[in-house]
């Protein structure tokens, strides 16, 4: 057998999962004897043209991360649907939105005027607003790409092969999945790799002693007690409703888990965010309807906290999409 | 034909299950557009269940429970009162309308009330209108699930 041709694409990305791929540290040797990088505009200079001209399946496994958020990113993820063997959704972006899916709480046209004209930290008096064509003269047009009304993920454009999720995936999975391409010893089609089927609590050396909260804190307000439970010392931890697979890294160092594993259990049919109000509510101190209410009001921003990374890859998140749901005009 | 909508009521066991009874036996008026569900506890129902419900179909869905201290299990209506108030906010952020799910306590002795709420639920929801749930990715989503 020849030697495997290999893409690493980024869409609506931070360029996180592209540093993942070295996380393998020294096997990135053998990842190298092993096959060569076709295609990947953080590292190699190779342009769209070449991956238009490639026969289908030219690629042998195609590692697509970052969201779907403009036409560009979806006319990659067809290019490289019909270019590739093997499609992976990696990282939390391609497989449920991540970060960039947050957008979809807004809608794109109070996103575009927050980010060009008011946030406090835009100096733009004239108002410019980028646009998709603009005519420099002379015969000159310059062009972006179109932004979608949503964020999407990838398998929400084009047919996947498998899931990858973490943001970014955590460099011992990573390996381990490249392993499996290169071995051929790969499950069917539809399944997550580079990850357990558990939750991170199960994975997460903190005590739980069943205490109840009575107050909510965010990271910066409390050090915590390194031997018990975050959750337990009132900080909005995801661990019960997030996939295992990273080794509870971030309540190991104090922080609470924010989710980037995605849902726990079936993910195409577990609602992280839902779930985690469900654990939540088990948690409260018991009180009167206005303590309970307070409390729950102490939770800041309960999309970006419970929706962290994959919005629009969740139930909820999906529901948000139909446009005649939803009850703000602006 | 007229827009129907359809609601889910969600009833504890122990006393809203029993209103529902109650008005069922005094012949109280309670609205066709009402399907129940019976759970032992609201401190069963997880928002997972609720948003179900609206994928499925469902236009609304109404949680029934015991009064606050009166709850069999204790301590069952604070958590869907904890869990029902942040799905509200939850819901209210993501520009979806929080008025289609409602919580309300019903003791057993109160299918008067039960039956006023059913028809003001439902009043309620013909005044939103449907609940739409997106086709758009479900396709894809369908066929990478079963590989
Ligand atoms: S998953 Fe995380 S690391 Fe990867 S592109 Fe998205 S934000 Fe960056
Ligand atoms: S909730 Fe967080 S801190 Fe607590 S056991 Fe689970 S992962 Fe660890
Ligand atoms: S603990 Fe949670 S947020 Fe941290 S890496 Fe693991 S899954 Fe991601």
């Amino acid at each position: 057998m020849g030697k495997l041709k290999i893409a690493v694409y980024w869409a609506a990305s931070c360029g996180g999962c592209e540093i993942s791929v070295l996380e393998i540290h020294h096997h990135i040797t053998q990842l190298m004897d092993a096959a060569d990088l076709v295609f990947c505009p953080c590292l190699v200079d190779t342009k769209y043209a070449d991956v238009e001209a490639m026969d289908d399946d030219a690629i042998d496994l195609c590692l697509f991360n970052g969201a779907i958020r403009t036409e560009e990113n979806v006319h990659l993820a067809e290019l490289l649907r019909r270019t590739s063997k093997t499609l992976v959704a990696f990282g939390a972006c391609a497989s449920a939105g991540g970060i960039p899916g947050i957008a979809n709480a807004s809608t794109l046209e109070a996103l575009m005027e927050r980010v060009y004209l008011t946030t406090p930290s835009t100096d733009n008096p004239d108002g410019v607003m980028p646009q998709p064509s603009t005519d420099m003269g002379e015969g000159v047009r310059l062009t972006l790409p179109k932004l979608l009304p949503m964020v999407k993920a990838l398998h929400h454009v084009v047919p996947v092969d498998y899931t990858v999720p973490g943001c970014p995936p955590e460099g011992k999975q990573v390996w381990r999945v490249i392993e499996a391409v290169v071995s051929g010893d790969l499950p069917p089609p539809g399944a997550v790799l580079g990850a357990g089927d558990r939750t991170v609590c199960d994975e997460c050396r903190l005590e739980k002693r069943d205490t109840k909260i009575t107050a909510f804190v965010r990271p910066h307000e409390l050090i915590p007690d390194n031997t018990t439970c975050l959750l337990e010392q009132g900080m909005v931890c995801m661990g019960p409703a997030t996939r295992s697979g990273c080794d509870a890294r971030c309540p190991d160092v104090n922080m609470p888990c924010r989710g980037c594993y995605g849902p726990a259990g079936d993910g195409f049919n577990e609602d992280a965010g839902l779930k985690m109000i469900g654990v939540l509510g088990g948690l409260l101190e018991p009180g009167n309807e206005d303590a309970l209410r307070s409390l729950m009001d102490e939770i800041a921003d309960p999309v970006g906290t419970l929706y962290r990374f994959g919005l629009p890859g969740s139930m909820l998140g999906r529901a948000a999409q139909a446009p005649g749901n939803r009850d703000d005009a602006e | 034909m007229a827009y129907e909508p359809k609601l889910l009521g969600i009833l504890c066991h122990w006393c809203s299950y029993s209103a529902s009874d109650a008005a069922g036996a005094a012949r109280l008026s309670v609205p066709a557009n009402l399907r129940t569900m019976r759970v032992m506890c609201t401190g069963r129902v997880d928002p997972t269940l609720v948003i179900q419900a609206l994928q499925r179909g469902a236009d609304g869905v109404l949680i029934c429970g015991c009064h606050l201290g009166d709850c069999h299990y204790n301590s069952g209506n604070q958590r869907a009162l904890g869990r029902f108030h942040l799905l509200s906010r939850l819901l209210a952020d993501l520009g979806l309308e929080p008025d289609r799910v409602r919580l309300e306590w019903v003791s057993a002795g109160e299918s008067e009330r039960y039956a006023e709420l059913a028809h003001h639920m439902t009043k309620r929801l013909r005044n939103l209108g449907p609940f739409q749930w997106p086709t758009l990715d479900t396709a894809t989503t369908e066929v990478i699930r079963n590989g």
